[in-house]
């Protein structure tokens, strides 16, 4: 196996490895630290394809802002002593089942489609490229999704407020 | 072999084809990963040490005090006996504690300024990773270091260490904008975030004489935002000593402290060394117009002396805020950066912008 496959493997492995123990750990810090390392590795990959841009977004977005705003909830309302319940045995079965269906179904898709290997080097992607399609309206232009974006961030936010500081009288 | 104390490419090539010489490609690779981890943790190690001593000596310095004088000519090696202590100290096991976590915490603090280390450029050609993206790298792995700072405070179990982690998250997450708009009001100018071609465009000048009004503006509240996001005073209310024992660190003991106080330390270094790159010109020598003369004195002192020079002249500033300015409490932190630096930063960034259109920059 070459270098290149050897690091493909062990990001992989990383995510499998961490994602399960993200859904089976009883306790809630530890399940947000594991989604962490997660993230983190699939930032890995992004770096592994070259695609930095993209590696760091993942790293700032969801390493350094979603995980730290989850972590800073269960923070504010958990208490170190807490623990999930046990789940049923029934229970476990069937979302074991569910996840595995899932699986298979994701995999024989994708192995169904035939991937052209390219001869093309690898480019880099200049930060002038993206920020202009990033500030385009016209073709290959992203302006109006990134602007739909901001009234959805904006909406939540306002429903935030709104849920926070409802009148204590009633 | 050619070293040359003003380019190490050809340094650093000469390394990589010996290597290549006596290995295959992927040991190589490997060999030199490890090189320049090796390389690193001195760094880190002695930056730490330096940086210590430094503070002690400031500080005494500025309180009218002698400090450390006892270990060695003039105490220089009061550091060296304080980490030996460190290290011998006993590990305390907290029995509530979550243990992983608690355990956990310091590394990731750690990792997180180890990476943001990597993508510095020290001199020419001694830089370790050049990404096109390199000053986005750099803020985006110094914001998962939070992460290690909430885990800490959380994982100990402890009232003191809680408060401590939440101040400090909030402080770090809400002053991480200003850190980053001041920086893209920089990178508006040079139009770039590769580091080596931030450097490289400054050749004829410092980006804050290039840039003058917003430039400067753009250097004092980064400057701001950077003492800030490292938790230090005036804004060290995280581990405010008079109100919280030690904040988030109350629980920590021996080398696991010592993790903390290095990152610490080490990402001072690191705010130091991003401003003096991208606002001073990182290791470029310091050039006036047309003075031939003067130009050819100042490229006669090596890049990499510029380089720590500019950033020990940044730490040396940011110390004197430390020990000169009292405490914020936590609402006047949040004011300053959300009622003071955000305004004005965002404004900033449009008169940037407008001069850069307008031409109006050197």
């Amino acid at each position: 196996m070459e270098l290149n496959e050897i690091m493909f493997v062990i990001f992989g492995a990383v995510i499998v490895f961490f994602s399960i123990l993200t859904v089976t750990s009883r306790r809630i810090l530890r399940a947000a630290t594991f989604l962490l390392f997660v993230l983190v590795a699939t930032a890995g990959l992004y770096f592994w394809l070259n695609y930095e841009f993209m590696a760091a977004v993942q790293v700032t977005l969801y390493a350094g802002g979603i995980v730290v705003l989850i972590i800073f909830s269960i923070l504010l309302t958990s208490n170190i002593n807490d623990r999930f319940e046990k789940v049923a045995g029934r229970k476990v079965i069937f979302s074991a089942l569910a996840a595995i269906a899932g699986a298979i179904l994701c995999i024989t898709t994708i192995l169904q489609q035939e991937f052209q290997a390219t001869e093309a080097l690898a480019r880099e992607v200049n930060m002038n490229v993206i920020g202009r399609s990033l500030m385009n309206y016209g073709e290959n232009g992203f302006v109006l999704p990134f602007e739909v974006i901001s009234v959805l961030l904006l909406a939540a936010m306002i429903s935030a407020i709104v849920i926070a500081k409802k009148s204590k009288s009633k | 072999m050619a070293f040359n104390i003003y380019d190490f490419t050809s340094f650093t090539e000469w390394i990589d084809q010996g290597l290549r010489s006596v290995m295959s490609p992927a040991w190589a690779v490997i060999t030199e990963l490890a090189i320049i981890g090796i390389v690193f943790l001195v760094f880190y190690a002695l930056i730490g040490l330096i940086l210590v001593y430094a503070e002690r000596k400031i500080c005494a310095f500025i309180q009218c005090r002698i400090g450390p004088n006892r270990v060695g000519p003039y105490g220089i090696f009061q550091t060296i006996a304080d980490f030996i202590k460190l290290l011998m100290k006993e590990l305390i096991h907290i029995n509530k504690a979550d243990k992983l976590l608690f355990n956990l915490a310091p590394f990731i603090v750690i990792i997180a300024s180890f990476m943001a280390l990597s993508a510095i450029p020290f001199a020419k050609g001694l830089h370790p990773v050049n990404l096109n993206i390199g000053i986005f790298f750099i803020l985006a792995v110094s914001s998962m270091g939070v992460v290690g700072i909430l885990l800490a405070g959380w994982s100990s179990n402890n009232k003191y260490s809680l408060i401590g982690a939440m101040r400090s998250g909030a402080q770090i997450v809400s002053y991480e904008l200003s850190v980053g708009l001041s920086i893209l009001t920089a990178c508006v100018l040079i139009g770039s975030l590769q580091l080596s071609v931030i450097v490289e465009s400054q050749a004829d000048g410092w980006l804050i004489f290039k840039g003058h009004i917003p430039a400067v503006i753009a250097f004092v509240i980064y400057l701001i935002a950077a003492t800030a996001e490292t938790n230090r005073g005036p804004f060290d209310l995280a581990e405010a000593e008079s109100e919280l024992t030690a904040g988030f660190h109350t629980e920590y003991s021996g080398i696991k402290f010592a993790f903390f106080f290095l990152a610490e330390y080490m990402n001072m270094f690191l705010v130091a060394a991003i401003a003096a790159t991208i606002f001073w010109g990182g290791w470029m020598p310091f050039h006036i117009g047309n003075w031939e003369g003067f130009n050819r004195v100042m490229d006669f002192i090596p890049p990499i002396i510029w380089f720590f020079g500019k950033t020990v002249v940044i730490i040396l500033i940011m110390m004197w805020f430390k020990w000169t300015f009292p405490r914020l409490r936590i609402d006047q932190l949040l004011t300053l950066e959300w009622k003071y630096l955000l305004p004005i930063n965002l404004i900033n960034i449009l008169l940037m912008a407008l001069i850069v259109l307008l031409g109006w920059h050197f």
